[in-house]
């Protein structure tokens, strides 16, 4: 077997463990379908949907652009299921967030949601994107306990901020915060919709020299682990800046660790260094919603008073 | 939903992977999935000792207890009413590590008011030459236990019971079909396993458990290579009585020319006969008169027939340089019991055969017991294999499953299992 092999769309591959290293600047041959025009958003970037809209279908392909998404889950799910767990006094261990209601903001093909449905969760999972959507409705279609856990809507995080204050136990944004527009008002919407005491659950990339080299040059431009264009790094946000506009917006930082991945094996793994990946957990405060001009950071709270049902 | 379908289609790019290469054996799906078929997330097709202890186990399993999960079984429920009197003749010698799995879920309770025999000592040795072997355990604690497959049968079917609220057993079922999903699935196609079954019902799952023997339909259909070949030998066995009643704690086995013998004790009086030899003589010794058959297995044991001379002298000269070498406690040969009578109608023997499968575990199928792995009896490991294989395949699913993991798919399945079987070498 040759390490090396051509695939049919003429891309040399190295083929390692099962990962392929796609060398070729033609990846974007693909047609698109007609964009459709959205309401300006402060948080979603157009550009940003345009690279994500030629990779809808490509979700569930465990080996394909999306395979370190999929093994992320192997990090994400328990970091998610474990902090949530902490929160509630009784709890089965066969469906471990049953009761719980869950956002996860840019939800993609529902790579995320799936998982967190099958533990118990009612998922409610938004994507600007109408591709991703479909993609994401009609892999959970064949599941029937999944169907009646999941919801998706075709939206940004502002479009069901007034509807939905004060719903959900946890709201995550899994790899979202570096391609919205403007933070800030992301952090305060994801306050908004928390009940008081639940849970914002955050991964993404720190803004630092080893990740321009690595998470870009290598990731994107040479091995092809990321799709090229998927990511800017003046967009990374570091651990610092993301405590600076959680703390004073109603959210109490609890853990940020840092995660690695592998890409010769596939896997992700903790660690302590937040240079490159990292996971964050915070938790909104249990005062009261405050309005945007007067935040004021309560001290002392023990989040642990939640959010049961 | 036919619209939606088709919007999604048209979003695919051309050429992209549908021509990919086909696996040889792989039966395709195609056309859509009739709504309201039942969705199972784990189906064990095979009801024998393993299948149905792999039902058990998942069905006590925590993390499964909001899982819906189907054992299929072609023969009828097999809990025994009552204990027969007489012992049946197929037996398995249990190690510890299986008693220790069968009592994770409660069966080996069962067992134990039924009935089993623990034994203490295990001696090997040859009918050529003198070469011995002995195994205990230091303080003379338990190194195994023989117990009948029935009662190991009804002991899982027992437990089974007990989680029916899970675990929904359908028996005297006959599996037409097994189809799994190709590999680029598109909007139409189900991703899961379809099963079509012979009384016309239609079921789908996540997982689909291959534990339905050597002659495997699921190893068949999902095509994975068997590596297989029979050993020109059938296993005779018989219970028989012994001449005097005694502890019978130790299990016998005797290589002779023509293959292993073996006597595992049952009760005080009583022990089974496990004799592997070629075809021919199988079939004399199940059809000769009582007391030729009671001779010919005295004298397996007893005689030293077949030892020659120069085997007797070169055996004696290597041990008097291991002895230079490495002085050891010498063991002396004992002799097993005499038998007296044999149970009639217990007389029976099965052709032997050896068999392993390239691969374990594939998308949404694993297969576990003989179907993955077929063995000489002659070790008394074949359904321990087995017991062993559930025990490692319900931790890594009980795992998955408390991350939420689609039970069957690559990252749920695969990659871990099959890295740790040399098995894997044969991929690619």
């Amino acid at each position: 077997m040759t390490p090396w092999l051509f695939s049919d769309k003429g891309i040399m591959c190295l083929k390692s463990n099962n990962i392929i290293f796609a060398y070729s600047d033609k990846m974007k041959s693909y047609r698109y379908v007609g964009m459709r025009l959205y309401s300006t958003s402060k948080t979603v970037d157009p550009k940003e949907m345009k690279t994500f809209k030629a990779l809808a279908y490509k979700w569930w392909d465990e080996q394909g652009a999306y395979a370190p998404l999929h093994s992320m889950n192997d990090l994400r799910v328990p970091f998610i299921r474990d902090n949530l767990l902490k929160t509630v006094t009784n709890h089965q261990l066969e469906s471990p967030l049953s009761g719980m209601k869950i956002l996860d903001v840019g939800c993609g093909g529902g790579l995320l949601c799936e998982p967190l449905g099958r533990l118990g969760a009612l998922v409610t999972g938004i994507d600007p994107l109408n591709e991703n959507i479909k993609t994401a409705q009609q892999h959970k279609s064949f599941d029937p306990v999944l169907d009646k856990r999941i919801q998706y809507n075709a939206c940004s995080l502002e479009d069901i901020v007034e509807e939905t204050v004060e719903t959900f136990d946890a709201v995550v944004a899994s790899e979202v915060v570096e391609h919205v527009n403007d933070l800030e008002t992301f952090i305060q919407c994801c306050c908004q919709v928390l009940k008081p005491g639940g849970s914002l659950f955050i991964t993404t990339i720190n803004k630092t020299q080893l990740s321009y080299a690595l998470g870009i040059i290598f990731a994107e431009q040479i091995a092809g682990i990321v799709p090229k264009g998927t990511h800017t790094w003046e967009k990374f946000v570091s651990p610092e800046e993301l405590e600076s506009l959680l703390e004073p917006n109603g959210f109490l930082v609890q853990t940020i660790t840092g995660m690695l991945y592998n890409p010769f094996s596939g896997y992700w793994r903790w660690t302590e260094n937040t240079s490159l990946n990292y996971a964050a957990h915070a938790i909104k405060s249990s005062a009261p919603v405050e309005t945007e001009e007067h935040h004021t950071k309560t001290p002392g709270i023990d989040g642990q008073e939640a959010s049961q049902k | 939903m036919a619209a939606c379908a088709r919007l999604t289609r048209a979003l695919l790019v051309p050429g992209a992977t549908l021509g990919g290469p086909r696996l040889p054996g792989l039966r395709w799906l195609s056309g859509s999935v009739g709504p309201g078929q039942a969705v199972y997330d784990v189906v064990v097709a095979g009801g024998g000792m393993v299948g149905t202890a792999m039902a058990c186990a998942l069905g006590h399993n925590v993390h499964f207890r909001d899982k819906k999960i189907l054992l299929l079984e072609a023969g009828p429920n097999k809990v025994l009413g009552k204990l027969p009197a007489t012992y049946s003749n197929r037996v398995s010698s249990i190690t510890p590590g299986s008693a220790t799995l069968l009592s994770s879920f409660g069966a080996w309770d069962h067992i134990c008011n039924m009935r089993y025999k623990p034994f203490r000592r295990m001696q090997v040795w040859d009918a050529c030459s003198e070469a011995l072997i002995i195994f205990d355990k230091d303080d003379l604690d338990d190194m195994g236990y023989i117990v009948e497959n029935d009662v190991i049968m009804s002991a899982l079917a027992k437990q089974l019971d007990a989680v029916r609220d899970q675990v929904e057993v359908v028996y005297k079922s006959k599996v037409i079909s097994y189809t799994w999903p190709g590999p680029f699935l598109d909007a139409e196609t189900s991703p899961w396993v379809q099963i079509t079954l012979a009384n016309g019902r239609q079921l789908q799952t996540k997982l689909l458990i291959g534990a339905d023997g050597h002659n495997s339909g699921v190893r068949r259909a999902s095509g994975i290579q068997n590596v297989c070949w029979p050993y020109d030998q059938s296993a005779v066995v018989a219970t028989l009585h012994l001449s005097e009643p005694t502890d019978n704690n130790v299990a016998w086995q005797r290589f002779l020319p023509s293959g292993p013998i073996a006597l595992l004790p049952l009760s005080d009086t009583l022990s089974s006969l496990v004799w592997s030899t070629s075809h021919e003589h199988a079939a004399e010794l199940v059809s000769m008169e009582e007391e030729n058959f009671l001779d010919a297995i005295n004298s397996a044991f007893w005689s030293d027939a077949s030892h020659t001379d120069f085997i007797d002298s070169a055996g004696s000269v290597l041990q008097y340089a291991f002895t230079l070498l490495q002085p050891t406690n010498s063991s002396a040969r004992q002799l097993p019991p005499s038998v007296a009578k044999v149970d009639p109608k217990s007389r029976t023997l099965f052709p032997l055969g050896m068999g392993h499968a390239v691969e374990y575990v594939r998308p949404r199928v694993a297969l576990i017991g003989d179907a993955a792995h077929r063995v000489h009896p002659l070790a008394g490991q074949g359904v321990n294999m087995g017991f062993g294989d559930i025990s490692s395949l319900v931790r890594h699913l009980s795992r998955a499953a408390f991350n939420g993991k689609d039970l069957g798919t690559d990252y749920g399945l695969c990659k871990q299992i099959n890295a740790l079987l040399p098995g894997h070498c044969f991929e690619e």
